[in-house]
């Protein structure tokens, strides 16, 4: 059974979202909807508008585009952010590997949660840093 | 009880033994399911723990009026499909007599029922359909059957042991919920509020801060000496959200009493503990904003913490449950993600997945949209699990963009569950456009198949409602978002020039 408390309480382990007190953790899961994914279930689809950012709470999925699986992401991981800050359609399907729990910030709330913890921005940008940066690596 | 129930057994229907399927559950979601599975020719049990048809309606709201409205005078008239877009409370029917019930069990002096209008809308809909539910017969406990038969269930009830290849619930998120926090016990549930006499001059203490909060403070504002509502969010408010989502219009009052008069404090805290002093109860709360401790002096306290899913031993049987309402994983089509042959109707079917754009979610937890949900689930057992055909109806390339267009004026499926429910259609050069009818739109996008086209209405949280076009072509699905209109009528040049641009791909143009 996930509470707000305890799903605050998940969160609290995750870097991204090692900053934020509790009482932070316990209104930022206030925006947030958490939802179940059984295997092989598309959680964003490539080409369609309107969709969120998301963090896995539990279970692997697969970043896929046009057939080829180009990442994996776990267990305190987010997708979905280059749409919502580009205010585009997602450029890859996201599908769940294994039975996958993820908690969705609906597009419209991403501006004002990430203004409102300035922190939990901060620690995003650099995993993104991250991700151009290994992205970078490949292609050199 | 049981005596009673002996007394009444003759009169009783379906007493225990094996059944094809068992709907457990009498409330609108049960009651509509029951329907569509009889119209479709599938035998199948009900059973109710209740004396009478209605559900959680027999009790809730707590101050007695709905906050979905019925609109008795729509223009298109009761009885007609676009009247349902009006109309959030009547269970639909396929006989024009039995449709808008509850436009006639309204008194109009406001256009949300009375919980007692809602109930009588309920019971006269079981009453003129003929619907049986052996009432009085609690489900109690769940075993899986594995003795070679088609069985695949065993329900135990106050009335003995049903047997069934389908068990299907539509039990509600109806079990009171608590958060852990010490000091718990010194505080009581939204579900055992007592009259609003009792507070008269208390100093009341509401945890949560959505429609339960806000109805309850509605209720207590002439009441309560003061009246505080904490939870660690901001409220949401759904004139703001401009969807479902967040506090509804009918609660608004305490914003404005709060802003205003004063004696209404509305605060974005964590809830740490309540305790007992010589002066009643104290609440110690952690402010969202700067961590700062907060003390409240209170009377009463409320939790208006929701409700889950009442399942018993359903996930002790594999079902899977998640989110704080504990609402079991689904499919799109509202089976049990993790149980075959276990299945779900009414409010928990806000538990199947959703695409969710712009964080607008299905209305499947209120009957205006979950009627549709089990009008759907009926018609997939009824064609996958009994062979019952489906009518798939050919449609005239020619008049295709203009029926796409009529239905997204008109059809009250999709405009309830937007971005959820879609009318789908099949295309191909050997059998042409075949309607689907409306099906969950994900098992549309996510379904390998062949060329296809499935209509949907669709907001974005502006205010703006719109048709989208997915079109299935060469393997990949595209989406087209046609305009939005300010008068519900999606028939106009603009429109026709996008939903034929749609379709070029497919060979077909109007």
């Amino acid at each position: 059974m996930a509470g707000r408390d305890e799903i605050a309480a998940t969160l609290a382990q995750f870097a991204l979202f090692a900053d934020l007190s509790m009482a932070q953790l316990e209104a930022v899961v206030g925006q947030l909807d958490e939802t179940w994914f059984a295997p092989g279930t598309r959680i964003l689809r490539q080409g369609l508008s309107g969709s969120g950012l998301y963090f896995v709470l539990d279970g692997t999925c697969a970043v896929e585009a046009n057939g080829k699986e180009l990442a994996r992401l776990g267990r305190g991981d987010f997708f979905g952010e280059i749409s919502v800050l580009l205010g585009g359609a997602p450029v890859a399907d996201v599908v769940a590997v294994s039975e996958a729990r993820c908690l969705i910030l609906p597009a419209p709330s991403v501006e004002k949660v990430l203004t409102s913890y300035p922190r939990l921005m901060y620690r995003m940008l650099q995993v993104q840093s991250r991700r151009l940066h290994n992205a970078n690596k490949w292609r050199s | 009880m049981a005596q009673l129930n002996r007394m009444f057994d003759a009169e009783r229907p379906f007493p225990p033994g094996d059944y094809q399927v068992v709907v457990v559950g009498s409330g609108p979601g049960g009651l509509q399911l029951a329907y569509a599975l009889e119209r479709l020719g599938v035998k199948h049990a009900v059973l109710s723990a209740d004396d009478g048809p209605g559900g959680m309606f027999r009790k809730w709201p707590l101050y007695q009026r709905l906050l979905s409205w019925t609109k008795p005078y729509a223009a298109s008239g009761p009885g007609t499909r676009r009247f349902e877009r009006s109309d959030w409370n009547s269970l639909v029917a396929d006989e024009p007599e039995n449709r808008s019930l509850q436009a006639q069990h309204m008194d109009k002096t406001s256009y949300f029922p009375a919980r007692s209008e809602m109930e009588a809308n309920l019971r006269d809909f079981a009453e003129r359909t003929s619907i049986r539910v052996r009432y009085g017969c609690r489900w109690e406990s769940t075993a899986r059957v594995d003795d070679g038969s088609p069985m695949r269930f065993a329900l135990t009830t106050s009335d003995g042991v049903y047997r069934a290849r389908i068990a299907l619930f539509a039990v509600g998120v109806a079990e009171p919920w608590s958060p852990n926090i010490p000091g718990i016990e010194f505080t009581h549930h939204y579900a055992d509020v007592r009259a609003p006499e009792y507070y008269a001059g208390k100093r009341v203490f509401i945890i949560g801060k959505r429609n339960s909060g806000f109805e309850l403070a509605s209720g207590l504002l002439p009441w309560a000496k003061t009246l505080t509502l904490a939870s660690p969010s901001p409220a949401k408010i759904s004139v703001v959200t401009k969807t479902l989502v967040g506090v509804r219009a009918r609660y608004v009052q305490p914003f404005e009493d709060n802003a205003i008069g004063g004696g209404c404090n509305i605060m974005d805290a964590a809830i740490e503990r309540v305790s007992r002093t010589a002066d009643g109860l104290v609440v110690a709360l952690r402010r969202t904003a700067d961590g700062e401790m907060v003390q409240v002096a209170a009377d009463e306290v409320i939790n208006a913490t929701g409700f889950v899913c009442p399942l018993l031993d359903l996930p002790g049987l594999g079902v899977r449950t998640f989110g704080q309402n504990r609402v079991p994983a689904q499919t799109p089509w509202w089976e049990s993600a993790t149980v075959p042959g276990i299945g779900f109707a009414g409010t928990i079917t806000q538990g199947a997945p959703s695409l969710g754009k712009y964080g607008v979610p299905p209305n499947s937890g209120a009957v205006q949209g979950h009627r549709y949900n089990a009008r759907i689930l009926a018609r997939r057992i009824a064609t996958s699990e009994f062979g019952i055909a489906e009518d798939h109806p050919r449609v005239d390339p020619g008049h295709f963009a203009q029926l796409l267009l009529r239905e997204a004026s008109e059809s009250p499926e999709l405009w309830h569950q937007r971005g959820y429910l879609a009318r789908a259609f099949a295309i191909s050069r050997d059998t042409g456009i075949r309607d689907r009818g409306v099906i969950p739109v994900t098992a549309f996008l996510d379904e390998p198949g062949g060329e296809g086209v499935a209509l949907t209405m669709e907001t974005d949280g502006t205010g703006a409602v719109f048709p989208v076009l997915y079109v299935r072509s060469g393997g990949s699905v595209t989406e087209h978002k046609l305009p939005d209109s300010d008068i519900a009528d999606y028939a106009g040049i603009e429109h026709q020039k996008g939903a034929n641009s749609a379709l070029a791909p497919l060979g077909i143009s109007a």
